[in-house]
């Protein structure tokens, strides 16, 4: 892979070669980038991965369809329930499984103050990135709130397995209504003091304004997804667009980015885009406890899970973007195949198009802005 | 150190280990100042003394052993001056960002920095194999060097100054300049690829950044008619309406110039570029570990207690206690051969206000560093050549044309003080108004209890 790498690349005297990974603080874990750099300014960057390849998809065709459920944390560890979410469906439509209103209320509200916690690492690993320390740490305070909450509700904090094949495994804790709500209260505030805090700080917009523009057409022929996409102005959200379990009961914005501080589709707009997501997953989570029904939050699942030849496909907004689960079955135990399709892993393949004249302080906020997590590239 | 000591098993017990810490902290962190100070005092005047009856040999061999014992206690001096800088700055960051902080090793964390020390000095001392192992090793010295000699021209207080050179501001800014050739050897050595774009980077930055700075030095010295730091701050007053930071508009114009620019030249946020963690893994220090990688450290926090005293030095009065001019020092002292008590108490009295102004300034730059993020290497050029030495320049002229035609007309400084220093006050309470709103909408409140 290296070598192959390394073909592609030129270092004739002038340029150098750098390799950017993979331990390196702001790739997000493990990735190499391969940068060819003139000085300071880059010539070519190519992302090589596979550092972190464990073999997720074929552990789901050696471990039954339930027990498959917590290998699907670790495809991205920092988003998990979205992964949960995602497995789940897809198995769910291979069941022909209709799961009761409350589980799908759970799941959309679990998701939605998970994509708080991803976004918060996103944003913060952002600033964090491009210089500013505190920001990322008032970030992960924040996070830790709702690893409390999530705790509350499953029991854990990053690898959640909290949803299950037919609805979800717990209830809602005693109390944990009024603690969510009090925690959203704060959090919206939060969010205005964590702009006038660094998103509209003059040094950061200097550093992200204008930098690593993906156009639209060049964000759709690369396959961005999620937040990436929509900032470089597609309005295209899966939770309202292609709506699953509960989200056409809520209502909520999708953020796009429109050249907030410069360019459409800037690392700006990219972040920024984030920061009014979270704004929105809040407003998700309040409607979803306000209107949460009564009832089972399981549905009956036979003990042996066998389901009838045929595949299935599932598609859920991540935090990074779409996650689309692909199960086929053969009749038996164990799934013939499981394939997951994840946002991460495209976002990669966009590093290299976009990198050619950015500075090495710049591929840093690409990165960052692309919200890469390494073992969702690699799974 | 309190690790060391066994788990109290009552809670009187608790109670007497907290005080015990408490003492031993006091008398590290008021000790180890006052020893070096009074070693200080004690040698500069030994080294002109001629003891009678010594030969012009012995003379001469007794001033060598006083010079290099100042010498001694100087580099000692910087190293503590350092240590405790981190010691601060790390109780403001963990402040600031709400986590505990130092807490562990004396009262309040405040003997970290010796724990710290001492652990990286035990550590293996690794040479990179394909580095240039001579200069892999000499670079360190260049950079302590630089920084130690700083402290032979940086005022403490009214008597309280290693030497006061005649040529001392442009002393400062020379020596401090040899950090940035320790910091290219450093990078060019490593012969590692982030090392060398962090020794270039900081190779640009540094000497680039000088050119405001110096210019903007230029300013007070303008001002008060002598290079020599002592004598800078002789010529400014106690009241904020003396300094020479508001009794002229382009001395202030100069003051944020020299503000700027030391930040560059310190490499601090937002001007880390040749360490930026997130960019060039750790910059020109990637390849150091153990002990040459600890005095990187010392001079990088070192370097901040010396830029925030040169700044308190020109442009903010420096050690001048109000109501207490140079005749009360000379009254004081008497004419005995050694200084009456009244002395020693104002001698005291001075190095605290400039311990207390120069902890100001360095607050302030601490607040930078942990607010802003950091700006990029072409905006970082362009920033100093567009703007700074152009201001440098506008504050240097302008200071020139203030002398000669304004300055001899004698209310004007005083009138220009006043409407500064009220200026001045009016912002400070906006800022505070500002910062205060700011908190209570995000629903909090200030809390100094946990300090």
């Amino acid at each position: 892979m290296e070598r192959l790498i390394l073909r592609r690349l030129s270092a004739d005297g002038e340029e150098m070669i750098l390799n950017f990974g993979p331990q390196h603080p702001s790739t997000h874990g493990v990735i190499n980038f391969m940068v060819e750099t003139d000085g300071e300014v880059i010539r070519k960057a190519i992302p090589e991965v596979g550092y972190l390849h464990r073999s997720i998809e074929k552990i789901g065709e050696k471990v039954g369809y339930p027990g498959f459920m917590p290998f699907t944390d670790r495809v991205d560890y920092v988003a998990a329930m979205f992964a949960n979410e995602g497995y789940a469906i897809a198995v769910e439509r291979l069941l022909k499984l209709e799961i009761p209103p409350r589980a799908r209320w759970l799941r959309a509200i679990s998701c939605e103050l998970c994509r708080i916690a991803s976004h918060l690492i996103a944003v913060g690993t952002m600033t964090m990135d491009i210089g500013a320390f505190t920001p990322m740490l008032h970030g992960v305070r924040e996070r830790e709130t709702v690893n409390d909450l999530i705790e509350a509700l499953c029991g854990a904090r990053l690898t959640y397995n909290y949803h299950r094949i037919g609805g979800v495994a717990f209830d809602l804790p005693e109390g944990w209504r009024e603690k969510t709500l009090r925690f959203l209260d704060h959090f919206d505030r939060f969010l205005t003091e964590f702009d006038r805090l660094i998103s509209f700080n003059e040094v950061y917009v200097k550093r992200l304004a204008g930098v690593a523009v993906i156009p639209a057409p060049l964000a759709i022929d690369y396959g961005l997804v999620g937040p990436n996409l929509r900032g470089s102005g597609v309005d295209f959200d899966l939770r309202r667009d292609l709506p699953y379990g509960a989200y056409p009961h809520f209502h909520f914005e999708v953020p796009v980015g429109k050249g907030f501080q410069g360019t459409t589709g800037d690392c700006f707009d990219r972040y920024y885009v984030r920061c009014l997501e979270m704004k929105e997953s809040s407003k998700i989570v309040r409607q979803a406890l306000d209107t949460l029904p009564e009832g089972e939050f399981m549905a009956k699942v036979p003990r042996r899970i066998k389901p009838e030849p045929g595949e299935a496909l599932s598609r859920v907004e991540s935090a990074r973007g779409e996650m689309a689960y692909y199960v086929v079955s053969d009749g038996t135990e164990n799934a013939w195949r499981v394939r997951a399709r994840t946002g991460s892993f495209t976002a990669m393949g966009i590093v290299e198009a976009v990198s050619p004249g950015l500075m090495v302080a710049d591929l840093v906020a690409l990165i960052a802005s692309l919200d890469v997590v390494a073992p969702e590239i690699d799974r | 150190m309190t690790e060391a000591l066994p788990l109290p098993k009552t809670a009187s017990a608790a109670r007497r280990r907290a005080r015990r810490v408490l003492a031993l902290t006091l008398a590290v962190g008021l000790g180890l100042p006052s020893a070096l100070f009074g070693a200080v005092l004690v040698l500069s005047p030994l080294r002109h003394l001629a003891p009678p009856g010594l030969s012009p040999g012995s003379v001469f061999l007794f001033r060598a052993l006083c010079l290099l014992l100042l010498a001694v206690v100087l580099v000692t001096f910087g190293a503590v001056i350092s240590g405790m800088t981190v010691w601060w700055e790390m109780r403001v960051s963990s402040r600031m960002q709400s986590r505990v902080g130092y807490n562990r090793v004396g009262a309040a964390g405040f003997l970290q920095w010796v724990a710290d020390a001492v652990k990286l000095i035990l550590k293996e001392d690794l040479v990179p194999k394909d580095a240039d192992a001579v200069l892999f090793r000499a670079a360190p010295y260049f950079v302590i060097v630089g920084f130690a000699l700083t402290f032979v021209a940086l005022p403490f207080g009214e008597s309280l100054i290693a030497a006061d050179l005649d040529v001392g501001i442009f002393y400062l800014l020379s020596v401090s300049a040899l950090v940035v050739v320790g910091i290219l050897v450093a990078g060019w050595s490593s012969n590692s690829k982030w090392s060398l774009f962090g020794g270039m980077r900081s190779a640009a930055q540094v000497i680039s950044y000088e050119i405001p700075a110096g210019l903007a030095a230029m300013v007070p010295v303008l001002m008060a008619g002598t290079l020599s730091m002592q004598g800078i701050i002789r010529s400014q007053g106690a009241w904020p309406w003396q300094w020479i930071l508001l009794t002229n508009p382009f001395a202030l114009l100069a003051f944020l110039v020299f503000f700027v620019a030391q930040l560059a030249e310190g490499n601090r946020t937002p001007f880390d570029l040749p360490e930026a963690e997130s960019e060039l893994v750790a910059g020109y220090v990637s390849e150091y570990s153990a002990f040459r990688f600890a005095i990187f450290f010392l001079v990088e926090y070192g370097n901040l207690w010396v830029m925030s005293a040169v700044a308190v030095t020109l442009f903010l009065g420096g050690w001048q206690v109000p109501f207490a001019g140079p005749a009360a020092f000379e009254a004081a002292r008497g004419v005995a051969t050694l200084p009456g008590p009244l002395w020693w108490a104002l001698e005291i009295l001075s190095l605290l206000v400039f311990v207390a102004k120069t902890v100001l300034v360095m607050n302030l730059i601490i607040w930078v560093r942990w607010t802003l993020p950091r700006i990029r290497v072409d905006q970082m050029m362009s920033l100093c050549w567009k703007y700074l030495v152009p201001f440098a320049f506008a504050a240097f002229v302008g200071t020139l044309l203030w002398q000669i035609l304004l300055a001899r007309v004698p209310w004007v400084a005083s009138l220009t003080g006043a409407v500064l220093t009220l200026g001045g006050a009016v912002t400070a309470y906006f800022f505070l108004r500002l910062t205060y709103r700011n908190i209570a909408a995000v629903g909090d409140r200030v809390d100094l209890s946990n300090w």
